[in-house]
């Protein structure tokens, strides 16, 4: 059982959790998630880790109410335990100082890139971070981003904030504008997909950190596949990072469309 | 006093003795195997209640009174845990129940599961006199095994094993299945401060995740797991060593024994087009999504696919278990659908003929080639290679082989690859130094089941791939053993 410390409302579909979680807060890296499960007859659910702060032992996590599971997790309070939280899972995400870093993410795959952004920053790369949104009250993290960013460019679907257009667009007057060695990008997997394929025109190497559906975390099933550069991987033990230009992206989404009746 | 000195004084018992003397063995052997209760085929495909009913006392008694209470028990060299047979058997031919299962748990932790689930015809009745010398049925050591933990645990009077003094020396293990179980009991007897890690939330590994309800209820597993706990076994559950922990940290806490038993989680998938698809998953995400996550009440927020046309590939325990979770889901149609004839099936006779009795199709001597799909991604039809058996090879089985041009094309909407499983490599990549083979298993002394580190041990599916519930158990009796030996020999 862990401990909500602290909730926030970053939306009103957004919400940040801070939890306790002592030994995952000192092994976890930047790009590492844990999976969650709220109630007796709850899912495991995966969600990346933002920030974690070693001394407190606590672990933040932003949630995005979309379905029952992640609904049921917007729904607890502080001082509400989460019954189950394993981890950290996967790869850390490998950082090192290659030049000018392009972090992109869009909605709730803001808050995973937080930690990437730190990252990057720290290793001495110099880091534009593109964050999207349908519109001005789904930006999120903004202020951090900045804190940690050589340049935040802020895109919304509406224009009722920043810059008008999508975050491929972002990216792409950035590519214009100076070289870009790197781009990570989180997101929805459609949003991933297109700054691949803008990416890929221009020769960059690009990292996506993927949000398949998963059960255990752990390897051990096999819910999480996806095909990359033509074989088979699972994104739990193998990812969630991988090389953009090899996934197969319109698998992706087609997986993640299996229970679609069901939720 | 050895093994052998010790069966013979138990054996020497005067009510050992005018029980032997009671029945002649005419009369013992003209007793026929007693055939255990099960649930009807048409009700029980409604719902996951437990098949095989379990022996009534009279029953028991009578199929014990079968055994000869041979001087040389051949059944127990077929028992990979070496449980006391004639002892515990002989115990309830005359009625005390009780008994036989402290007899039980002297050697095994969890017996009501062994009862259950071992391949006793594999195993200890393999052995048994009745079928090695008699040509007959062998007498039923598992029904017996299992009547017995029944009826201790329903009698509300279990015995807990008695433990000597604590030692105050802390062991880890890592994986709470069968192996950590049979470890962590045989350790706590011992004198140790076991603490099991379990990365899943549920105690108790394939147990729990596996095997179905209908072949064992998870509420017996535990209630031996809690057997554990009262011998002051500590579990601590949502942990991955190697994750959570380190190996490295595991020492910082002071523990002095390491005995991984982390199991091979990880799904085989063949590799052919399509096999992506919606609607096609591994056993053990099918397995773990109903039985951990219980997805098929309405009630669990984990959902599950319930097909109409489902195929299962592979001919193992797990692919009968998917397949007949399949056909408790609703399944019209559940076929297995394997390369080989049924003689070369690895399961269980029984599980088959409960399969088959469930209105299983057995489509053998067939391989999928690819798998075709809808609009929208989900399976709708496999591509079916059909096989024959060619000369045996080397090891001397009949190798597959298909037979040119002829393919079938099946309608399906849900598939269930089984195909076998490996070695999860997240333990064995995050112990520097640890030697392992190159089927991923750790690589073990086989009679002392320590690695090439000192303080770490191992046993279970992690050091022989996809193996038995059994196997793993008779791996963390020996492991326990030895590590005992080793750190008695250094304090």
């Amino acid at each position: 059982m862990n401990k909500i410390i602290e909730k926030e409302y970053f939306s009103e579909k957004v919400v940040k959790l801070v939890v306790e979680a002592p030994l995952i807060a000192r092994s976890r890296k930047a790009g590492h998630f844990v999976i969650v499960r709220a109630g007796a007859k709850g899912e495991r659910i995966p969600l990346t880790i933002a920030s974690a702060d070693k001394d407190k032992g606590t672990i933040t996590l932003v949630v995005q109410a979309v379905g029952k599971s992640s609904s049921k997790l917007c729904a607890l309070n502080e001082g509400d335990y989460i019954t189950d939280v394993v981890g950290p899972l996967g790869q850390a995400t490998h950082i090192e100082k290659v030049g000018t870093v392009v972090c992109c993410g869009g909605g709730v795959g803001v808050a995973p890139l937080l930690p990437i952004v730190e990252a990057f920053k720290k290793a001495g790369n110099r880091v534009i971070t593109v964050l999207a949104a349908r519109t001005k009250e789904l930006i999120i993290l903004e202020e951090q981003m900045k804190t940690n960013s050589d340049e935040v460019i802020v895109m919304t679907d509406d224009g009722s904030y920043g810059q008008k257009g999508l975050v491929t667009q972002g990216v792409e007057d950035v590519i214009k504008r100076e070289k870009v060695d790197l781009c990570v990008t989180i997101g929805p997997a459609i949003m991933m997909k297109f700054v691949s394929l803008l990416t890929k025109k221009y020769d960059i190497p690009t990292v996506a950190s993927l949000n398949t559906i998963m059960v255990d975390g752990t390897g051990m099933c096999g819910a999480c596949r996806i095909t990359v550069g033509g074989k088979t991987k699972f994104v739990c033990v193998d990812g969630p990072e991988f090389d953009a230009h090899q996934v197969d992206f319109d698998e992706m989404m087609m997986r993640l469309s299996s229970y679609k009746d069901m939720e | 006093m050895d093994n052998k000195e010790y069966l013979a004084s138990e054996r020497a018992q005067s009510w050992r003795e005018e029980l032997r003397k009671s029945k002649s063995n005419k009369e013992r052997t003209q007793i026929k195997r007693v055939h255990m209760n099960e649930l009807a085929p048409a009700y029980r495909i409604t719902n996951k209640e437990e098949v095989n009913q379990g022996l009534t006392k009279e029953q028991a008694m009578t199929e014990a009174s079968r055994c000869l209470d041979c001087p040389t028990p051949l059944c127990m060299t077929g028992c990979p845990v070496q449980i006391n047979i004639p002892q515990f058997i002989k115990n309830i031919e005359r009625g005390e129940i009780l008994e036989a299962a402290k007899t039980l748990k002297e050697t095994s932790a969890l017996p009501a599961v062994c009862g259950r689930v071992c391949p006793q015809e594999k195993q200890c009745e393999s052995k048994c006199f009745y079928t090695q010398k008699m040509g007959k049925d062998a007498v039923a050591i598992g029904y017996l095994e299992r009547f017995a933990a029944d009826y201790e645990r329903e009698s509300g009077q279990i015995s807990v094993p008695e433990i000597k003094t604590y030692n105050g020396i802390k062991i880890a293990v890592v994986g709470s299945g069968p192996a950590g179980l049979a470890f962590a009991g045989d350790m706590a007897k011992y004198g140790y401060n076991v603490t099991v890690f379990e990365a899943l939330h549920e105690i108790g590994g394939v147990l729990k995740y596996g095997i179905p309800e209908f072949r064992l209820p998870n509420a017996i597993v535990d209630v031996e797991i809690d057997n554990l706990r009262k011998m002051g076994v500590e579990f601590i559950t949502d942990c991955i060593i190697g994750r959570t922990l380190s190996y490295d940290d595991l020492h910082e806490m002071g523990y002095k024994g390491i005995f991984v038993a982390s199991g091979a989680g990880l799904p085989r998938f063949m590799g052919i087009p399509g096999e992506n698809l919606i609607g096609i998953m591994s056993s053990n995400e099918y397995l773990t999504r109903v039985n951990l996550m219980d997805a098929a009440n309405p009630e669990s927020d984990t959902p599950v696919i319930k097909g109409k046309h489902v195929a299962i590939i592979g001919g193992g325990n797990t692919a009968m278990d998917s397949v007949r979770t399949a056909r408790r889901l609703g399944a019209e149609r559940a076929m297995i659908v394997y390369r080989r004839s049924e003689e070369e099936m690895p399961a269980r006779i029984e599980e088959i003929k409960h399969a088959k009795e469930e209105g299983v199709e057995f489509l053998t001597l067939y391989n999928p080639i690819k798998y075709i799909g809808d609009e929208k991604g989900k399976v709708k039809q496999m591509l079916l290679q059909k096989m024959e058996l060619g000369e045996p090879d080397a090891s001397g089985r009949r190798s597959p082989i298909a037979i040119p041009g002829k393919t079938e094309l099946i309608n399906v909407d849900e598939v269930v690859v089984s195909v076998g499983v490996s070695p999860n490599p997240l333990i064995p990549n995050s112990i520097k130094g640890l030697q392992v083979s190159k089927w991923g298993t750790i690589i073990v002394n086989q009679e002392t089941m320590r690695s090439d580190i000192p303080d770490l041990y191992a046993g279970g599916d992690i050091v022989r791939g996809g193996a038995t519930v059994i196997l793993a158990m008779g791996d963390g009796r020996r492991a326990a053993a030895s590590m005992h030996q080793a750190l008695s020999e250094k304090a």
